[in-house]
Formats: structure tokens, sequence, C-alpha cells
């Protein structure tokens, strides 16, 4: 197996506030590897962005510090880079696309100049030049009509076609990483299929790594090769897509495949909710932060950390229950 | 007031349960878009709902499925009578209350409620639970005897899986689907019929909404309430509905049961919705036929002359383009608005 594109090694995000010092990302490591999709899946509070946003730096700070860890990425530890270094890997090597593509974009620059940019910035292509390729990348995308498109303003797109000039934009310097967070939670159905479709597309042909965070675990099935699921800042379970839908062994992996209706699934069953509240980062228990709310939880899961371990070659868990019982 | 609740009289209402909640004919929806300063003149139209009809039967559940801006939040807030409609008839427990006044309605509202999307926003963050979930008691006169008030606080904030030592806190010492609950228990405090319920899982967490999910619908057994719920996720509204109606740009292209929409879209527009939805099991996606439809809704400003979806529909053909399907009873109580399934004739 060639090295992995990004090498992410106890990663740890703190955040100040007013009920003290709260552990958003808490000693979370994992791999993705060349031309590869890992979907990191959770709901709000698990640490997903915060993980994103950790590895490109821009965790803002006040009140937000990196506490520890390593982010590697082409030999080289993200974390300890300097300002103007780590800016010449963001939008360039590692680009990123967010949810909410209108405040992503400058709504008065125009779209050209906006997709150029990272050309001309990184690149020190001539302007004309990365306009021509700003061009190409927008027809890529398959807006059509991409030269006379150049000139035109983010306000004039639907929220789709926005989402596809992002995509257009996180292109321009071939990344080898693209994180995109919630890319389409804000679109239409056949919007997002579309906008997934087209992304999923186009990091194939190109090889490049796709880190994927989504609550939709539907979205996960479709797109991803591995997943990693993250609660209360930590990371519970991570195996190749299909292994984990198929046996699930981290009682919260199972709970959320059972409390999620289905397309396909019986309509007599009754859902099977998790019960209880996510957790309140501030206040998280001693032991495993899925105890209060698991019913295979045994005494030892209140007052201990279970670890990250392997249950196969490809299949980690951080899980002190007894697997048969968590699947049943 | 506390009695009424009991499962006896509620079960009575159920035995006899299958008439006619609400009729909607022909709804319109219209926002008129104005422009100029001293003389202020419409210049363009929004026809947000464009006749639309359905009814709904007692206990029954009706999903209404669309896109942003297909006009299924604007013929929720219509059929409470929260906008007013431009023509129609609704027709709810035998009264047509689209003409309405403000004092006809105030008596009619007792029995349709609704519950919101955000449980954030639609919570006044100033009142404790108990007020808010008293509000529409008082509103009605019906708080008077104030320790029977109180007790039906109780029993509501219990109906809805709360404690009632909970009543003395504010919004923002609950969670989101606590909150939900705590909205849940506002609109069923006059005991309506009608629920509206507007997208009112998709702001929680994937891990809470199955617990609201199956509060509507223990909730619907025990009191036999009528749902009309509004709601982008189809695997949500395939769990709860009977039937469901899918809208786009302010039509209804397709009404059919649960299962027969699922099993068999007939409209195009249903099937480019149900094939867009992902499956959460990688083997069954990857064996799944994909089809995307191209596109984005259009504008409602202009919609497309014809049927409204062609610019979009990989089956379009030359008549599409021009003639505007209706909305067609086929079998089953089921009916589609497209050329495909009611040929034109003549």
């Amino acid at each position: 197996m060639s090295t992995p594109v990004l090498q992410v090694r106890g990663l740890t995000t703190r955040f100040r506030t007013d009920r003290g010092e709260l552990t958003a990302v808490d000693d979370v490591s994992f791999d993705v590897g060349r031309g590869e999709t890992v979907a990191i899946v959770g709901e709000s509070g698990s640490g997903k962005s915060v993980t994103a946003l950790s590895i490109l730096r821009l965790i803002p700070s006040p009140p937000g510090r990196i506490a520890a860890g390593e982010v590697i990425f082409e030999n080289r530890n993200l974390l300890e880079l300097d300002n103007a270094s780590i800016r010449d890997i963001r939008g360039n090597k590692i680009a990123m696309i967010f949810q909410e593509p209108m405040s992503s974009l400058n709504p008065s620059l125009t779209v050209g100049i906006q997709v150029a940019e990272p050309i001309n910035e990184h690149r020190r292509t001539p302007w004309a030049a990365a306009l021509e390729k700003a061009a190409e990348l927008i027809s890529r995308v398959r807006i059509p009509d991409a030269q006379s498109r150049l000139a035109s303003f983010p306000h004039q797109y639907s929220g789709g076609m926005r989402q596809r000039i992002m995509i257009a934009m996180s292109l321009g310097c071939a990344p080898s990483l693209i994180i995109a967070d919630e890319p389409t939670t804000a679109l239409d159905v056949t919007v997002q299929a579309q906008i997934l479709d087209l992304l999923k597309q186009i990091t194939q042909e190109s090889g490049t790594a796709l880190m994927l965070i989504t609550h939709d675990l539907g979205v996960v099935a479709r797109y991803a090769d591995r997943v990693i699921v993250m609660y209360g800042g930590r990371i519970v379970e991570t195996a190749p897509a299909r292994e984990l839908y198929k046996k699930p062994r981290h009682p919260y992996t199972v709970g959320l495949l059972t409390s999620v209706p289905r397309l396909d699934g019986d309509t007599r069953r009754r859902l099977i909710p998790i019960d209880g509240q996510p957790p309140d980062l501030a206040r998280l228990p001693a032991g495993c932060a899925f105890a209060p709310r698991c019913r295979a939880a045994v005494a030892r899961c209140h007052h201990e950390r279970p670890k990250l371990e392997p249950v196969s070659p490809t299949h980690q868990k951080a899980c002190f229950a007894n697997a048969e019982l968590v699947v049943q | 007031m506390q009695n009424s609740l009991s499962s006896e009289v509620r079960a009575d209402a159920r035995v006899s349960a299958t008439d006619e909640v609400l009729r909607v004919s022909d709804l319109k929806v219209h926002f008129p878009i104005m422009s100029g300063v001293l003389f202020k003149h419409e210049i363009a139209t929004v026809k947000a709902v464009d006749g639309v009809s359905f009814a709904l039967n007692r206990g029954e559940t009706l999903g209404l499925v669309g896109e942003s801006g297909c006009g299924k939040s604007t013929t929720g807030l219509a059929v409470l009578r929260m906008l007013t409609p431009t023509a129609g008839r609704i027709l709810f427990e035998g009264a047509d209350i689209a003409k309405h006044d403000a004092a006809a309605m105030r008596a009619v509202r007792r029995r349709m409620q609704m519950v919101y999307q955000d449980p954030y926003g639609s919570l006044n963050p100033r009142m404790t639970v108990r007020d808010i979930i008293l509000e529409p008691l008082e509103v009605h006169g019906l708080a008077d005897d104030r320790a029977a008030a109180r007790a039906r606080v109780d029993e509501l904030l219990r109906l809805v899986g709360l404690l009632p030592d909970m009543a003395d806190r504010y919004p923002h010492e609950f969670s989101g689907g606590q909150r939900q609950r705590i909205g849940i228990a506002r609109a069923l405090a006059l005991e309506p019929t009608l629920i509206v319920c507007d997208e009112p899982v998709s702001a929680l967490d994937v891990s809470i909404q199955a617990q609201v999910v199956n509060l509507f619908m223990d909730l619907q057994e025990r009191l036999g309430l009528t749902y009309l719920f509004i709601a982008h996720d189809l695997a949500v509204v395939r769990h709860i509905s009977d039937r469901i109606a899918v809208m786009y740009l302010g039509r209804i292209v397709e009404i059919a049961r649960r299962d027969e929409l699922y099993a068999r879209p007939l409209h195009p527009y249903t099937q480019a919705l149900l094939a867009a939805v992902p499956v959460a099991d990688p083997e069954v996606e990857a064996a799944r036929p994909r089809m995307i439809v191209t596109g984005e809704v259009p504008s409602a400003l202009r919609p497309p002359p014809g049927c409204r979806f062609h610019t979009r529909c990989p089956s379009a053909m030359p008549v599409c383009k021009t003639i505007d399907p209706e909305l067609t009873d086929l079998s089953n109580g089921r009916a589609v608005a497209c050329h495909l399934h009611a040929p034109v004739r003549g």
C-alpha cells in the first residue's frame, strides 16, 4: 500500500467557553489514502467539522486551539508550518468546499476571477491564462456556456450552480485532497445527487482523495469507500463502508442505522430511537461519551475510556461491550 | 377537560373514523410582486400554490413532499388560514373556511394546529414551558380554572414524554428534541382534529429524529389525530404517511397510497426524486439504477409553459411543452398529472 495522502495522529482541539475549556476533538487519528473517499459521519457536536478545520488550521484562535497532535501531509506536519506555508497548502494541495456556497464566494467579484484566483496565486499563472483555465474548469463542472459565465456574479446563480463553482474553484491547482464539509446539506435532493455525483466522478478521474463530512448515512453509503464515525469528539468506529453497514460493531453506529428510516425499510417496524440526548461537550462523562445512552453499556464503560482497537485488520471500534450483544 | 383525553373517548372517535376532515379544492395562493414608490403596481405574480386539490380522512396522515419552492409549506399555511388563499375551497370538517374572517377563524383554529420546523425559533424564550403550553388555552378562554389548567399542562407534558416538573423551566434549558416535544404539547393543548406539521424533524439530529417520529405516530394512535405532514425527507415521510402527495412548482404532480407510490412511482418527477435519495446501505446503492434529472427547479415567477417539469423531464414529449397535464385519477385512489399516464384525448 502506498503512503496515505494524509495522516492525522492524536489530533486534539479545544475551545475556551464560559463554562470552561471543552475538547471538541479528542485524540483523533486516521489516514486518508490516495484517491480514497473517506466519510466522517456524526451529529452536531461530534467534532467532524472541527476535525476538518483543524487539518487546515482554520480554527479561530482564540477561543480555539489545537492542543495536540500531528497532521502529516507530504511529509510535513501541517500543525508546525508557519502561516505563509500553510496558506500555500490551502486551496492548492488541499482544497475545501463548505456547506453554504453563498458565504464562501465573494459577492462582489466575478465568478471567473474567483475560480482563477487560486491558479494565479499558487501557480503564478498570469491572469489571462488563469481565466482561460477557469473557463475550462467551469465547463468541467458542467456549467454550460463557460466562457461567457466568467463575467457573471455569484448572486446570478442558484444554490446548486454556486456549489459547482466552488467545486471548479477547488480543482484549479489539482489538489491531492478535497475536504467537503456537508457540501450538499443546503441543497435539494435532486441537486444533491447531481453535485455529489459530479464530485465523486471528478475525484475518481483525477485520483484526488475526498474527505466527505456529513450526517447523512445514505450519502455515506452511496459515495464513501471508508467511514469514520465520530461521537462526542472521538472516533468510535471506522471501517470500509460495506463492512460498517453490514457488521456495525459500536452501539452508536448500530443505533444510527436502526433509528433512521430507510427508503426501502419495513414500514411496519417501529424506529428504534437512541435514547437521551447528544452529549454536552463541557460535561462529558469520565468514561465512554456514549455510555449514558448505550443499551449495551457495562459498569466499566462509565468510568473508563475505551480505546480505538481493531476488530479486524480494516475495522476498528472503541467499545468495551460484547460486540455480539450489540448487534443482536 | 382532562377526562376528554381519556383513551375511551378517543377510541370512540376512532371507530367512527372514516369521515373526511379536510378537502382542499383548486387552492391557489399567489403573491403579487409590487414595484413603484408613489404608484405601487403589481409587476409580477409568484404562483406559490397554483391549483392544489386533496382530501384527508380522520386519523390519516398525508405526506406532502417536494423540493424547496414547490409550495408545500404555503399549502400548509393556507390550510390553517395563516395565509389568505387567492382562490379555491378549504373544507374543514364540512365548512368552507377559505373565506372565513378572523372571528370565524378563531372558533375553527381550536381544531387545527401547527407544529413548526424550528424548535428554537417557535418557542418564546421569555416564557416558561407552562406559559407556552397554557397560552392557547388562555386565548380560547379555557384556562379560567387555574388548578385544572395546571393539571392539563402536566398531563400534556407527560403525553409528549416530558416530566411535569419541567414546566417551570425556560426553552433554552431544553435540547432540540425536547423543544419539539414542547411545541407538540402546545399544539395538542386545544385537542385539535388536524395538525399541520411543517418539517417537524428536519432541524433535529438524526439520533433524535426517530424519537419525535415515534411520538407523532403514538399520539396519532392514542388521540386519533389527522396529520398533514410536510417534509422534504422522503424516507421519514414514507415511514409516517398513509398517503403521499408530491408537489412541483405549485402543483401536485402525483398522489397515491404510500406503498404504491414508493414501489411504483408513475410521474417522472416522483421517479427522479426517489432515485436521488440514497439508501443507507452500500450494497443496495451499488445495485440501484441511477436516474439523475438535470438542472434545478425553475423560478416560480416564470414557470415553464405546458407541464412545469418538462424542462427537466427525461421522458418529455412535444405535447408536454404546450399542454399542461391535469391531475387525473387512475385506479386505487391514485392520481397523476402526466401525459405519459393520461394521454390527451381528441
